[in-house]
Order: C-alpha cells, then structure tokens, then sequence
C-alpha cells in the first residue's frame, strides 16, 4: 500500500510537472532488525505525505525511495551507494549502529546529510560533518537515568543486559556511570535475543541482595524478565530506559510491569499532544503503534524540511552546516513534534520524562528539561 | 538406500556425455570460447559504465563466488557438507584486521596468515570429524563450530570490539600504490577471482584432484585403488576453508567494517545454498550461484518487499526440475542444441 | 537456598526444555522416516502461532477452538501439501538438494509472515492464566507446570501411538528399513504421509505452548529450527527418544549454564569469573563433543544409516 502511495505521488507529480527532492530512506525492512527498521520508514513516509500534503519543502514534492539493508552491513553499504548516484537531498537511516557505520562514510563523502537511528556512542564522535541523530544517543541518555537512580537511593545494582550491539552499547555506558556515581554494579548478566526463560537471571541478582536491577534488553525479553521477577516475588526495584517502560513492554508483561521506573528519552506516549496526534496518524495509517523508531523517522524529515526552508534551497552542505548548534522548535515546525537542539557533533537533546508504571500505567513523575539551547549557551 | 539407484544414473549421464561428446558441433566450442572471452571482457570494462554501486555488486560476487570455490571442493567434490562457510570467513576476516590495525602488519602478510590459519583450523576440525565416515557428521560438527566461533567474536571485546565490530579497515596497497578507490579495489577482487579460480582448476587438473574425483564418482573402487577417502576429504574440507578465509578478507576490505552477525550461521546456508543452486561439483556452478544471490535483489527490485519471497520461490524451483544447480542445465542444453541427430 | 534455586531452575528449565522436545520430536521423526531434514521446521512453528491468532480473530473464536482448527490446516499445508510438493519430487536427488528447498520454504513463509502480518511482535494467549505456587520454599509457576503437563501428555501419547498400535509399529519399521518394511506388505508412502502428518500436529502443539513464552514474531523459526536440530542431533536422531531427550537436555542445560556461569569461584582467591556471554557455548561444545564420542547420540541406536 505503500509503496502504490509513493508511486501514485511520483505520479502525480510528474503530471503536475512539479519540482520534486529526493529522500533515500536505507532501513531494516527484512531480517533481524525488520521490527525497528518497517517502524523507522513507515514513520519517515508518513511523514512525506504529510509535508506534500502541505505543499511539499520549498514548492518541491518530496519522493521517498526505500532501501532494504537486510539488517547486514555489507548491503547497506551497497545499497545506500546506489541511492546516492541519484544525488538524493538527504539520508533518512539506518538505525542499526552497524549499517550506520557502514555507510555514514558513503554519505560523507558524497556530502550528504543523513538522519540516523542509531544510538551507539560512536558514531558522532568521527568528526563527521554530515551524521546526525534523531534521538540522543547512549551517551546522552544512560547518564539520566543512572543519576535517577541514584537519587533514588540506590547504592547497587546488577545489569541485565541483551548481548547485541544495542544492549552492549548500553551496558558500557551505564557501568561507566554508576562507577562515577558511587554505585556499586555487583553483576553484569549477560543474555541472549530470543531467550525464552530470565529464572536463572532473576535468581541471581536475588543471591546478590542487589539495591536494584538495570535492566537493557529488547522488548519481548524485557517483558519476560519483568514476568519471571515477578514469579520470584521479589522486592528488588527495576529500572530501564524507554524500551523497558515502553507500552509493548506494558502489553505483554501486564502487572509484573508495575513499580517499573526510569528515565525516557523519547517516546510515543510522551503526554505532548503533538505527538499524541502523531501516534493517532500513524496508527490509522499502518494500523500498529509505532515504537520510538517510527517517531524518529518521521521527526528526521521534518529536520530536513525545516533546515532547507532556513537555508532557502536544497543545498546539501549549508544544511548540514546550519545544522550543527541549530533549534528548532515546534513553533519553527511542528512535524518536529518537540523542540530539538543539535550540538556541534551531530548528537541532539530535548527534553525528557522520568516515567514509572502505576496500574499498568506510564505514569510520568518529572521531566528533565533540555540542557542546552544551541552551542554557545554550554 | 536410494544411494544406488542416483550414482548409476548419474554414470549414465556421464557415459552419455562421452558418447555424445564425439558428436559435438564444432560450434558448441567457439559459442563457449566466445561466451566466456565476452564475460571476461565485460568484467574488465565495466568500470567504464558502473558507477559505485554496481562496483560493490560485482566486488561482492567476486568474494562471494571465492568462499563457494571452496565450499565447492568440500561439497561438489569431496561430497562433504559444510555449515561454517561464513564462520570461516569471519575466522579470515577478523585474522587480517586484527593483524593489520592492532599489530601493524602488512596487509599482503595478513592475508596470507589468515588463509594459512584458517587451513589449519580446517585440518583441525575435519580431522577428528571426518574419522566417521558415513553421514553428515561434519555438517554437525561445523555447525557447532561456527556458532562457537560467531560467540567468541561477540564476546572477546578486548579483541573484537564485540557486537560493535570494527570499522575503518584499510583496503590494501601494491608497492604504495593504494588500491583504495572503488575500481582499483574492483579489479583487485577481480584478480583474487582469477588467481582462486585458477587455483581450483589447477587443484580439479593435478593428480590430487583426478583422485577426489574419482572418490566422489566411485569410492569403493577408488579405495581399492589406495586411495584415502578420509586423506582427500580432509585436504578439500581444509583448502576449501582457507579460500573461506581469503572471501573474509576481502569482505572487511569492501565493507571497510566487520561484525560478528556478518557470520553467523544464516550466511553459512545462504553460501550452500548458493552452490547447491549454482550447481555442486562443477567448475562453473560457483561463478552462477554467487552472481544470483548477489544480483537478484537488484533485478527482483521491482518487486518491492516481495523480492525474498519470489526468490525463496526461485530456489525450490531450481532444486525441483535442475537438481543439479543451473550448471547442470548447461550439459542439457548442449545435448539438445549443439549435437547432431546421428545414431549412437 | 542454593538447592532450592536449583530445583527452581530445574522446573524452569523442564518447562523450555518440553516445548524444544515437541519441535525437535517431528523433526527427527521426519529425518528417520524418509530421510527429509527440514530447515523449515522453525518457520512451521512460527506459522502455526500467527495461524492461531488470526483463526481466533477471523472467527472470533478462543483460544482451544482455533488451535484445533489450525491442527487441520497446518496438516494440509506441512503435512500432505509440504510431502507431496516439495519432499516427494525431491527426495529422489538425494537429501542436499531438498536441504536446500527447505531453506527456501523457510524464507518464503518467513517473509509472507512479515508481509501479512507485520514485523512487529504480537503478544498470544496462553492457555492459562499463571500464578506462583509455593511448594515449600520453593516457587512454581503454574504456567510451566501446564506446559510441561501438555508437552508430556502430547509425548507420552505419540510414544504409545508408535509403540502399539498397528500404523506406530509399521511407521517404525518404515523408519528403520524401508525395504523391509516393504516386504512385509507395508504401504511405505502411506506410512511416510503419516509421519508428516503428525509433524505438522507437533509443531501447531510447539506453537502453543511456546508462543505465549515467545510471543508471536516473524523471525523467530531460525533460533526454533536450529534448537530442533541441535536437539535431534544431541539426543540421537534416529530416535525418537533421543529427540525429546535432546529437546529436555537444551532447556536445562541452558538455564543451569546461564546461572552458574555469572559467577565462577576462582580457587585460592575471593574473586570471581563472569562467563555469562559463553552460557550459549555450552549446548554447542555438549553438541560437538557428543559426534566426535557417541556419533550416533546419546540415545541413538548405533547402526551405519545411509542418509
């Protein structure tokens, strides 16, 4: 269906004789991360229809072209090649940090700029003029939620982490953190995508009269750890990141989710109306909820809409430069859904919601405002 | 059990090549001299009207088809089945990189050391596996061996940098001569293609490999001649893996980026799958087996989401009417096309 | 407390363990019958989960109903369809060439899976609602004693079924010598449907109790169709019992290797070693050190099979 849409716009387009920009959109549309990367390029088209719907970016329609990386670096490398021989205006993906890194070079050196998923530390730390995120990565949003913990009063902790390149990244980051915090990580448990049973796990951090368990898995096995905690009935607090408190986890773990706390970075059940309408589009749209993913694609197109409105032509290498230390608010442009600030690396911060679950409910208990406004404001 | 019936049908076949061979139409010959100049000439002008994209393509078939080569000698030949082809690769992969980026090597050494570790690995694992002669005792063997070696990778982050991988890895030089740019690097990978290709010829023309053709075609008689199954199956299942283990090395140079789910057991069957679809046992099969997996996608891109689907569906039609791969296509036609109606 | 988690544990692992048994039972059977090794065995089960959920929504029917109603499709299409287009013309190249169709099934119905019914995860009822049972110090869920009993119900009956009766002990001596069996007035091709036929019943019944655990999701036939396999090879594959007990050693082994590898004691020193990322190595390193020492598995009869 969608892609009948995208044709029936190209269509229309060429009959309109209308000026069009491109948009190549590399994701994870089969293999292991077809989950994450279906959500990113539903968002990211959704939001093409909705800014042609508005009359397109500077009188120009915008064109999606879809690439399937299959989840694996080698094919991202290719196919984001061939998109680029078409001078696309922007990269919107991947979202796995491994097809990231891949083909970030790709976008480089045709002076590009890419709108990325990923969250791996890394990426924005090459230099690279032409890679941003559209969410805060690892480094950015582990801190907040290790800090919440501490206020909390936790004094250890024992990691339970998915051992992938998402899980990996976050458990790195945290032990980090609590090291400067003064918090004690007593384990690091390591488990696998796929895992059917977390007993072993659960009894574990029991043995270690742990303050609290961290937890950074994928959805399905967050939902079955907090199941198998539950069995144990143990008292042992549980914290996370948005995964753990998102509402698939909240869907399949039901009341072992409750008393589940932690620190949000970007979700779309965040209580802003924008995004609330959003999530309604997108639901009415695809007929699924989207995920964090499917927000940040569609935010990644209107940051490219905004910032070639600001530059006042599709000129790839102003826009990457004005990016860098840019705001743009939701006043700028509402499709941004909340007001976003880009540093001078590419990586962004907004503000975010330190969330717990009550009677199945998120419940959001603060929110932590945005740190900085542009560069020169740190 | 339905061993017999296959190998004399198949000696059939070959004896009815025999006969037919003499029949032959001159013109069969110069159509396959001429078919095969033109592909080698296109694969070295296509730089002329590919951009970079189809460059990867084709760079991608040129290690993809080394890594079938070798699993051709294990499998075509020595009738032995391998699930960790792509285990190997990652085996060469992680070799040269690690060699080349952390201890400095030179990148022609790197790979020389990591094709001679992964023959050594291969010796040490076909060794104790292939004592048992019978059955798919070695398929079982590699498939626990190649999920081993995927969890070693993502777990020795000193090492590996783990699920992570690495990135910036150099693409090698001739005498300071960088073979960076896109085309120079295609025609490396073009001339690693010649240079294995040539060595399997060489290895299926040399006394070695009449033998391991000769086991495959009839074993009992083959023994009783002095020759040790178990000796050539290994030597295939090992050289077979360090051609793996060159195709690694030269992924990490396309790429410029290496992960251990680049590895997993997913590719080992996508590698079989190829050769079995290309056509086992025959020179040609690897070079068409690789190519399809590599540039279907692209032909099938019309298709939108449904391309895996059509080609899922592709491959159990191949092993339903051309069991024997697509190569094994090409004796039918030569018989149908090229031969004269003249009474045996 | 340490004998108690170990219990616990146990029981956990017994749970996993009887589901993994159900999907590498068929597996096996088929493997043994007619020689068939089936890459898409994983996609069969997955299948069979997404068949259930859309039964129960397109009929609006529970949970039970729906399940027995994807009994009788999943036999049209694993059974009789997956024997007589796929196996049967194929069988007769050798096994390489069905090995590999199989994997193309396999992605086949693992990318229509995706195409329909999206890449998203999907919670599945289970079949009860679970509680914690204290049995002493010791705490149960009530879900994993169902499964076991419902695996084991499933099991017991299939081994009585194979043992007793009439078309079980012709299915058996089909399995063992197909000539022989011929001799002996057997209708082989018949015995070999049935063989099929109780496969695709095996997977539906895996579907079940694994899916409420797994939740129903496109790709998750690969890691189903490589324990089936390990399974089948670890027990022996020329058994049914070596199967299921393949199927039971892979699920303990892996709760008990995840649990005791996070902290290894050191000898002559306080600290300890954190193995957890090798827990998955275990059922590997058991896999290979098994065909180097007993090639024909643990429980399997040693006899030279021709596959």
């Amino acid at each position: 269906m969608k892609y009948l849409l995208i044709v029936l716009t190209f269509c229309l387009s060429l009959a309109l004789a209308q000026e069009e920009v491109l948009f190549i959109i590399p994701a994870e549309i089969s293999g292991g991360g077809a989950t994450v990367g279906n959500n990113w390029a539903d968002g990211a088209n959704l939001a093409a229809e909705h800014i042609n719907a508005a009359g397109g970016i500077l009188g120009a329609t915008v064109v999606t072209e879809v690439l399937d990386t299959q989840t694996d670096p080698p094919t991202s490398k290719a196919v984001i090649a061939k998109g680029l021989e078409q001078s696309p205006f922007a990269v919107i993906g991947p979202v796995y940090s491994g097809s990231t890194i891949v083909n970030m070079v790709e976008a480089e050196r045709a002076q590009t700029p890419q709108w990325v998923g990923s969250e791996a530390a890394s990426i924005t730390q090459q230099g690279n003029q032409y890679i941003f995120r559209t969410s805060s990565g690892q480094n950015g949003s582990i801190p907040k939620v290790t800090r919440y913990m501490q206020e909390q009063g936790i004094n250890s902790v024992v990691i339970i982490y998915v051992n992938n390149e998402f899980g990996q990244g976050g458990r790195a980051a945290a032990v980090e953190n609590f090291e400067a915090l003064g918090v004690e990580v007593l384990l690091e448990l390591s488990t696998e995508q796929q895992q059917a049973d977390f007993t072993a796990e659960v009894l574990q951090a029991m043995m270690m009269n742990t303050d609290a368990i961290f937890a950074y898995t994928n959805e399905e096995e967050s939902a079955r750890l907090l199941m198998a905690l539950k069995q144990q009935d143990t008292s042992i607090p549980v914290f996370g990141e948005a995964v753990l408190l998102s509402q698939t986890v909240l869907d399949l773990a039901g009341d072992a989710a409750n008393g589940v706390a932690g620190h949000v970075n970007l979700t779309a059940e965040a209580p802003v109306p924008a995004v609330q309408d959003f999530r309604a589009a997108f639901e009415e749209k695809y007929g699924y909820t989207p995920d964090h993913n499917g927000m940040k694609g569609y935010i990644a197109m209107f940051v490219a809409k905004e910032m070639a409105e600001r530059v006042g032509s599709f000129d790839r290498m102003a826009v990457a430069e004005q990016l860098h230390c840019a705001l743009i608010t939701t006043e700028d442009e509402p499709g941004v859904l909340m007001d976003i600030a880009y540093d001078e690396n590419g990586d962004i911060d907004r503000d975010t919601f330190l969330i717990s679950i009550e009677d199945g409910k998120q419940v959001v208990t603060g929110v932590l405002p945005r740190l900085k406004n542009t560069c020169a404001d740190q | 059990m339905s061993q017999d019936p296959n190998n004399t049908k198949l000696q059939h076949e070959i004896q009815g090549q025999r006969l037919l061979k003499s029949k032959l139409s001159p013109s069969y010959h110069y159509l396959m001299w001429a078919l095969g100049l033109a592909i080698v000439l296109a694969l070295i002008l296509a730089p002329l009207w590919l951009k970079s994209y189809g460059l990867i393509l084709l760079c991608t078939w040129a290690f993809r088809t080394i890594a079938v080569q070798g699993l051709n000698l294990t499998m075509g030949y020595a009738g032995q089945v391998s699930l960790a082809q792509a285990a190997f690769m990652g085996v060469g992969a992680y070799t040269s990189t690690l060699l080349i980026m952390k201890a400095g090597y030179n990148y022609w050494l790197a790979l020389l050391i990591a094709m001679l570790l992964s023959l050594l690995i291969g010796f040490l694992i076909g060794f104790p596996a292939l004592r048992i002669k019978e059955g798919h005792y070695l398929a079982f063997v590699t498939l626990g061996f190649g999920n081993l070696i995927w969890l070693v990778l993502r777990n020795e982050q000193w090492l590996t940098n783990g699920p992570l991988g690495i990135r910036d890895i150099p693409r090698p030089s001739i005498f300071g001569y960088s073979l960076f740019e896109p085309v120079k690097f295609y025609y490396f990978s073009l001339a690693m293609l010649a240079l294995s290709s040539l060595i399997v010829w060489f290895i299926l023309r040399s006394p070695w490999g009449r033998a391991f053709k000769a086991l495959r075609d009839n074993a009992a008689r083959s023994e009783s001649l002095g020759l040790s199954k178990t000796t050539y199956t290994l030597l295939a299942f090992a050289i077979g893996s360090a051609l793996a283990g060159v195709a690694g090395v030269m992924q990490a140079g396309l790429v410029e980026y290496i992960d251990p789910d680049s590895f997993l057991l997913w590719r080992s069957l996508l590698l079989v799958m190829m050769l079995v679809v290309g056509g086992s046992g025959s020179l040609i099969g690897p070079f068409i087996g690789a190519a399809l997996v590599t540039l279907l996608p692209e032909w099938l891109r019309f298709t939108g989401e449904y391309y895996l689907v059509i080609f899922g569906i592709g491959v159990i039609i191949v092993m339903r009417y051309f069991p024997k791969g697509i190569a094994g296509f090409l004796p039918y036609l030569k018989r149908r096309f090229f031969t004269k109606e003249v009474q045996a | 407390m340490q004998l108690q988690f170990f219990i616990q544990l146990l029981i956990a692992g017994i749970a996993t363990g009887a589901i993994y048994a159900l999907m590498a039972v068929g597996f096996a059977l088929l493997w043994q019958t007619s020689g068939t090794i089936n890459f898409a065995q994983g996609e069969f089960i997955m299948f069979s989960s997404f068949l259930i959920l859309w039964l129960m929504k397109l009929l609006n029917i529970g949970l039970i109903p729906a399940y027995l109603l994807s009994l009788i499709i999943s036999m049209l299409l694993f059974g009789l369809l997956f024997k007589r287009l796929l196996v049967d013309p194929l069988l007769k190249y050798g096994d390489v060439p069905l090995i590999i169709a199989t994997i193309g099934l396999g992605m086949v119905i693992r990318e229509m899976t995706r195409i329909i019914w999206g890449a998203n995860a999907l919670p599945f009822p289970s079949l009860i609602k679970n509680q914690v049972l204290n049995l002493g110090p010791i705490r149960v869920g009530l879900a994993d004693l169902v499964t076991i009993a419902v695996a084991m119900t499933i099991i017991i009956a299939l081994q009585l079924f194979l043992n007793k009766s009439f078309i079980g002990r012709s299915m058996e001596a089909t399995a063992q010598n197909q000539q022989v069996a011929r001799i002996l007035g057997i209708n082989v091709d018949r015995m070999i449907l049935y063989t099929f036929l109780i496969n695709a019943f095996l997977v539906t019944s895996a579907a079940l109790l694994v899916t409420p655990r797994l939740l129903a999701k496109f790709s998750s036939g690969e890691a189903f169709g490589l324990i089936a396999f390990m399974a089948a090879i670890i027990g022996g594959f020329n058994q049914v019992r070596g199967a299921l007990i393949g199927g039971f050693l892979i699920g303990i082994i892996d709760n008990l290797a995840k649990f005791y590898l996070a902290r290894i004691h050191l000898p002559f020193s306080d600290s300890t070693l954190n193995l957890s990322p090798y827990a998955p190595a275990i059922p590997l390193i058991l896999l290979i050190v098994i065909i180097l020492f007993k090639p024909e598995g643990i429980f399997g009869r040693k006899e030279e099979r021709s596959i």
